[in-house]
C-alpha cells in the first residue's frame, strides 16, 4: 500500500459572523490522512473540531463560512479540492467517496423509513444498479457491521433498534458505498461504554477489511489511544499539537495536551481503602423498588409494567460517598429520585434518614411541612449545568433563593451568604450580579454546587454532575466535590455512568444493571478485585489515554450481554435473578450461592 | 502553523497557561439580563422593529385623532355626496405650497351616478395648524377646534373622498382606528387573563383539572366561530350605548380567543416543569405558588407576550368582520368594519371604490402585528 496522503488539509480557516468583522472559529488548521489510517481530531467543546470535520463535506451550519484553505482528496478517482469544487460535484463525493457518521444515532436516521430503505438510497444515489443488486449490497453491509439478522434489520424502523444497533445502521449507511474516507463525528459519545467498545472495534475492523481512512472527531483521549494513528489536538480553533499518536500521547509537548491526558479519568490499578466502616448511617434504604405502570397499548390492553428499580439496598455512612454506577436504563437516576422523595417507592420499602441531630426520619412517609424541613438537609446537583439555573435570575438571586424559600436571615445576610458561597466554590463574589448564560459549563456547575450548599445540607445527591463537562473541567469539579465533603462533613450519593470518574471520590461503589445492583463494595475491593462479569466489562470498556492499555474486548464481550450469556454462577434466565452474596467483608456480588 | 506531514510531531509555541483564571467569563457577549439580550436580538429583526415603531406611532396618535383630522367624523356635507378623493398638489405654475382644487359633485341624469368635476385652474391653499370645523375636547380637557390641517375656507378637503352621507372617509378612517385598534388590546387582555389562569392551572396541576380545561378548549374550538359571534352579539340589548357595545364586543372576542393562549400557556408550563431549575426549586422545598411566580412565570412571560401579539390581528379582523356584517359596533360609533359595511353593495363598490379604503389600514395593522410578533418570537431564545 502506498503511503501518500489520501486527504491533505492545508490552512483551513472557518469564521462566523459578518464579512467585515469575522469571528474565527477554526484558524489555519493543517493535517493529512494517509490511506488506511485513522486521524483523530481531539478537542474540548468550542475547539472547532466538529466544524473542521463538517467543512470537509460542505455541511457547515448557517452563518459559518470557510475563509481560507484547501482540502485535497487524492484517491483512485483523481485529485479534487473538497473546499473549492461546486456543490453539484461535492454531492457526488458525499456518501460515495467520503462519508460521515454523526453523534446522535436517533436523530440522524429518519423514523418514517426502514433502515433498509435509508441505506439503499445511498447505494442507488451513487451507483447505477438495480434495486435487487442494491438490496444485496445492503444485506452484505449489514452482515459486515454485525447485525445478527440482516434481513430483519433491513425491514426494521430506527425506533425498533437499540442505540448501539442504530449506530451500526448509521455506520452501514456510511460504509455501503465503500468510501475511501469516513468522517466520524463523536460516533460513540451518545452510547453506553460497553456499546462504545464494540462500535469502536467495528470501525477498526471495517477499516482493516476495506483499507479506508477515518477521521475521528472526538473529545475522548481514551478513544484516541485505541483508534488513532495520528492525532491533531485542537484548542479554540488552533492546532496546539499534532503528530503520530504514540509520541503525542506518551510524550506530549504542549501543556494543554498534558492537561487533557492528566485530567482523563482512569480505572486505578491499585487502590487503598478510604475509610473505616462505621455504623453511623446517614441514609439507609432497604427493599427499594420502583415500578412504573404499563402504558395503554390499545384495545384496553396495557404494556408490561416497567421495573425501574428492584430490591435495592442503599447504605450511606455519614461523611462518605456512595457511587451508584450504571449504563442507561440501569435505574441509577431513579434511585436518586427515590432518595430525594421526588418519587415514591413501591410499598414495602424503607428509606431512613438520620440527621446530625440523631433523629431518624422515615423519608417515604414524609409530607407537608416535615418534607420541607427534610429538603433543607438533602440537596441535589443536576447533570446539565445549562438547564439547572434559571436564565431569568442573576447569580445572587439563584443563591439566595433557597434561603428565601425557607425564610432564613435578612436580605443583607442572605446576600453575604451568597458571596461566601461563591468564594467557597472558587468563583469571585464580583460575579453575583451576572446572569448564568455568561458563564461556562464548569462555572455554572460551580454555581449549582453553591446553591446546593446554601442551606447547609448534610447529604447531596449528585446526578451525573460532571458528565456534561469537558474533561479538564470535570477533574476540577471533582476536586471541588472532594474539598467540600471534607470541609463540611458532607455525604454524597454520587450517580455516574463512568466507573473511572468515581474511582477517586467514592468510598463505596454499587454497580447497577437493569434495576438491580449486581456488585457492591468498598472502592478498594471493587476496583482491585471485581468479581461480576458486568463490572469487569465496564472496567475493560472504559478507554484510557494510554497506548499501552488498549480495550480488552474479550472481557467486554463476557459481561456486556444479557444475563444468560454471563458465566456460571452469575448468569440467569428471565427475571429470576440470584441474591447478593458477600464474597469478602462488605463486598457483595449477585450470583448463585 | 501546523504541518501536513503526518510523521512530524508538531507542538504549537503559544502562551498557554495551564492554570488559566477560572473566573474568566466564557460568554462575555451574553453578560446581560435576558430581557436585554432579547431586546438586542429583536433589534436585528428589521421588519419587526419597523412594524413596532409603526404601531407605536399610531397607538400614540389615537388620543389626538381630532387634532390630526380635518373633519369631525359626524360632519355631513350634502353638497358632496360620494365625492371621489380630492387632488392635493404642491406646485401649481408659480404657486408653491400645499394646495387643492375646488371640486363640484353633480348628478348625472343619464347614468344616475354622482360625478365630480375638478376646477384645475384655481389652486386653493390648505391651511395648516389653524382653527376650523366642529370643536372637540383635546384629551377630554380643553375645548378647541384647532387642527393640523383644515379644509380651505369655503372649499372642501376630502383626501379619500366622501361616503353615502357626504362624510369625509379619511377623517372617519382615522377616527375608526380608535375603536378598531383598542378592540384588539382589550380582547387580548381578556383572553390573556383567562388563558393564563386556566392554562396555568391545567399545566401545573394536571390530572382532572387538566382534562376539564382541555375538553373545554376542544369544545370551544369545535364551535363555528362566526355563528357564535353573531349569536352573542345579537344578545346585546339594542338600547345600549355605543361604548357599552364596544366593550361587550371586545370581551366576546376575548372570550372566544382564549383557548389558543391557554394551550400555549399549558404546553409551556408542562415543558418548564421538566426543566432542572424548576425541579431544583421543588427539591429545595419551595411551595407551588413560589415555583410558579418566581421560577416559571419570568421564563414564559416573554413567550406569552409574543403569542399575544400574534393573536391581536385575529381580534382586529374579528371586529371588522362582525361590524361589516352589521352585528358588531353600531352607529354613530365608527370603526373600520362599520365603514366597510357601507361597501356591502357590489354596485356601490364598483362606482365608488374609495369606500373600500378602510381595508388598507386593516391590512397594514394586521401585517405590522404579525411582523412584530414574529420578531419577538425569533428573539425569545437569545443565548446562541
Amino acid at each position: 500500500m502506498t503511503v501518500s496522503p489520501l486527504l491533505t488539509v492545508k490552512d483551513l480557516s472557518v469564521a462566523f459572523g459578518p464579512e467585515r468583522a469575522p469571528i474565527p472559529v477554526v484558524e489555519n488548521v493543517s493535517f493529512s490522512v494517509r490511506r488506511g489510517e485513522t486521524l483523530a481530531l481531539v478537542g474540548e467543546s468550542g475547539s472547532g473540531k466538529t466544524l473542521t470535520g463538517k467543512s470537509l463535506l460542505g455541511i457547515l451550519p448557517k452563518g459559518a463560512r470557510i475563509t481560507s484553505g484547501s482540502a485535497v482528496l487524492d484517491d483512485n478517482l483523481g485529485r479534487v479540492d473538497l473546499l473549492s469544487i461546486p456543490l453539484k460535484e461535492l454531492r457526488k463525493i458525499r456518501g460515495g467517496r467520503v462519508s460521515m457518521i454523526f453523534q446522535e444515532p436517533m436523530s440522524s436516521l429518519s423514523s418514517l423509513h426502514t433502515i433498509g430503505n435509508q441505506v439503499m438510497e445511498a447505494v442507488l444515489l451513487h451507483n447505477e444498479c438495480s434495486g435487487g443488486d442494491a438490496k444485496n449490497r445492503c444485506l452484505e453491509t449489514f452482515q459486515n457491521v454485525g447485525f445478527p439478522d440482516p434481513e430483519r434489520a433491513f425491514r426494521a424502523y430506527p425506533f425498533e433498534l437499540s442505540g448501539g444497533l442504530r449506530q451500526r445502521a448509521m455506520i452501514a449507511m456510511a460504509m455501503v458505498c465503500k468510501p475511501r474516507l469516513m468522517i466520524a463525528d463523536e460516533p460513540t459519545t451518545a452510547l453506553d461504554v460497553t456499546t462504545q467498545a464494540t462500535v469502536l472495534e467495528l470501525i477498526k475492523q471495517l477499516q482493516r477489511d476495506n483499507g479506508m481512512s477515518v477521521i475521528m472527531v472526538t473529545h475522548d483521549l481514551g478513544v484516541v489511544a485505541n483508534m488513532a494513528d495520528n492525532v491533531v489536538v485542537l484548542r479554540k480553533g488552533k492546532v496546539v499539537e499534532s503528530g503520530p499518536a504514540r509520541p503525542v500521547l506518551m510524550t506530549p509537548g504542549h501543556g494543554y495536551t498534558r492537561k487533557l491526558i492528566n485530567a482523563a479519568p482512569e480505572i486505578p490499578e491499585n487502590l487503598d481503602a478510604r475509610s473505616e466502616p462505621s455504623e453511623d448511617f446517614i441514609l439507609h434504604a432497604t427493599n427499594l423498588s420502583k415500578t412504573y405502570p404499563g402504558k395503554p397499548v390499545g384495545l384496553g390492553k396495557m404494556s408490561d409494567p416497567v421495573k425501574a428499580v428492584q430490591d435495592v439496598r442503599i447504605e450511606l455512612r455519614r461523611g462518605e460517598t456512595l457511587a451508584v454506577v450504571g449504563e442507561s436504563g440501569s435505574g441509577k437516576s431513579t434511585v436518586a429520585k427515590l432518595m430525594l422523595q421526588a418519587e415514591r417507592p413501591d410499598p414495602g420499602a424503607s428509606v431512613m434518614f438520620t440527621g446530625q441531630d440523631g433523629k431518624e426520619i422515615d423519608v417515604a412517609a414524609l409530607s407537608g411541612s416535615e418534607l420541607i424541613k427534610f429538603r433543607r438537609k438533602v440537596q441535589i446537583v443536576f447533570q446539565d449545568p445549562f438547564a439547572s439555573l434559571s436564565p431569568r435570575m442573576n447569580v445572587c438571586d439563584i443563591l439566595t433563593e433557597p434561603l428565601r424559600v425557607h425564610n432564613i436571615g435578612t436580605g443583607r445576610e442572605q446576600r453575604d451568604r451568597a458571596a461566601d458561597l461563591m468564594e467557597r466554590v472558587g468563583l469571585s463574589a464580583d460575579h453575583l450580579q451576572r446572569f448564568p448564560h455568561a458563564f461556562s459549563g464548569g462555572q455554572r456547575q460551580r454555581i449549582s454546587i453553591a446553591r446546593a450548599l446554601a442551606l447547609g445540607p448534610e447529604l447531596i445527591v449528585c446526578d451525573e454532575p460532571t458528565s456534561a463537562l469537558d474533561v479538564s473541567v470535570q477533574a476540577q469539579v471533582l476536586e471541588l466535590f472532594k474539598e467540600l465533603r471534607d470541609d463540611f462533613n458532607l455525604s454524597y450519593l454520587f450517580i455516574s455512568h463512568d466507573l473511572a470518574v468515581v474511582a477517586d471520590l467514592a468510598d463505596r461503589v454499587a454497580v447497577m444493571w437493569r434495576g438491580r445492583v449486581v456488585e457492591e463494595g468498598p472502592v478498594k475491593a471493587l476496583f482491585n478485585n471485581p468479581v461480576h462479569p458486568y463490572t469487569k466489562a465496564l472496567m475493560a470498556a472504559s478507554p484510557e489515554p494510554d497506548m499501552e492499555k488498549p480495550l480488552d474486548l474479550a472481557a467486554v464481550a463476557l459481561g456486556a450481554g444479557e444475563p444468560q450469556s454471563w458465566v456460571e454462577p452469575f448468569g440467569y434466565q428471565g427475571d429470576d435473578a440470584p441474591g447478593l452474596i458477600e464474597v469478602e467483608a462488605g463486598h457483595f456480588v449477585r450470583r448463585a450461592a | 502553523m501546523s504541518s501536513t506531514d503526518p510523521d512530524h510531531h508538531f507542538v504549537a509555541q503559544d502562551d498557554y497557561d495551564e492554570n488559566a483564571d477560572i473566573q474568566m467569563l466564557d460568554r462575555a457577549d451574553l453578560d446581560a439580563p435576558t430581557w436585554l439580550l432579547i431586546w438586542r436580538r429583536f433589534l436585528r429583526h428589521k421588519l419587526g422593529v419597523a412594524s413596532g415603531i409603526y404601531l407605536l406611532v399610531i397607538y400614540l396618535a389615537l388620543p389626538f385623532i381630532d387634532f390630526l383630522t380635518p373633519y369631525h367624523y359626524t360632519t355631513r356635507d350634502i353638497e358632496h355626496i360620494y365625492a371621489p378623493p380630492q387632488p392635493v398638489r404642491f406646485v401649481h405654475e408659480n404657486y408653491v405650497g400645499l394646495h387643492t382644487y375646488p371640486t363640484e359633485e353633480f348628478f348625472d341624469l343619464e347614468t344616475f351616478q354622482v360625478k365630480s368635476k375638478v376646477d384645475w385652474t384655481t389652486p386653493v391653499p390648505i391651511p395648516i395648524l389653524s382653527n376650523c370645523g366642529k370643536s372637540y375636547h383635546l384629551l377630554g380637557l380643553f375645548e378647541t377646534n384647532f387642527r393640523l390641517i383644515c379644509p380651505p375656507e369655503g372649499y372642501t378637503l376630502y383626501l379619500l373622498g366622501t361616503d353615502r352621507l357626504g362624510r369625509d372617509v379619511h377623517s372617519r378612517i382615522m377616527h375608526g382606528a380608535q375603536l378598531s385598534l383598542t378592540v384588539g388590546l382589550i380582547g387580548v387582555t381578556v383572553s390573556f387573563a383567562i388563558g393564563l389562569f386556566l392554562g396555568g392551572a391545567a399545566g401545573y396541576f394536571g390530572g382532572w383539572i387538566d382534562s376539564m380545561v382541555m375538553r373545554a378548549i376542544e369544545i370551544i374550538r369545535s364551535m363555528p366561530e362566526l355563528p357564535i359571534w353573531l349569536a352573542l352579539s345579537a344578545a346585546i340589548p339594542a338600547n345600549w350605548g355605543p361604548v357599552a357595545v364596544f366593550f361587550v364586543i371586545s370581551i366576546i372576542l376575548g372570550l372566544l380567543d382564549w383557548p389558543g393562549l391557554a394551550r400555549a400557556v399549558r404546553s409551556k408550563f408542562l415543558s418548564l416543569r421538566e426543566e432542572d431549575y424548576v425541579k431544583a426549586a421543588e427539591l429545595m422545598g419551595a411551595r407551588p405558588r413560589r415555583i410558579i411566580t418566581a421560577h416559571m412565570m419570568p421564563n414564559f412571560m416573554s413567550h406569552l407576550v409574543a403569542s399575544a401579539t400574534l393573536s391581536i390581528p385575529a381580534m382586529i379582523l374579528g371586529e371588522t368582520a362582525l361590524s361589516f356584517l352589521g352585528l358588531g359596533l353600531r352607529p354613530p360609533a365608527v370603526s373600520w368594519g362599520l365603514m366597510l359595511n357601507d361597501a356591502l353593495d357590489l354596485t356601490v363598490v364598483e362606482i365608488y371604490p374609495w369606500l373600500l379604503m378602510p381595508l388598507v389600514p386593516v391590512i397594514m395593522v394586521v401585517l405590522a402585528f404579525s411582523f412584530l410578533g414574529d420578531g419577538l418570537r425569533d428573539a425569545l431564545d437569545p443565548y446562541s
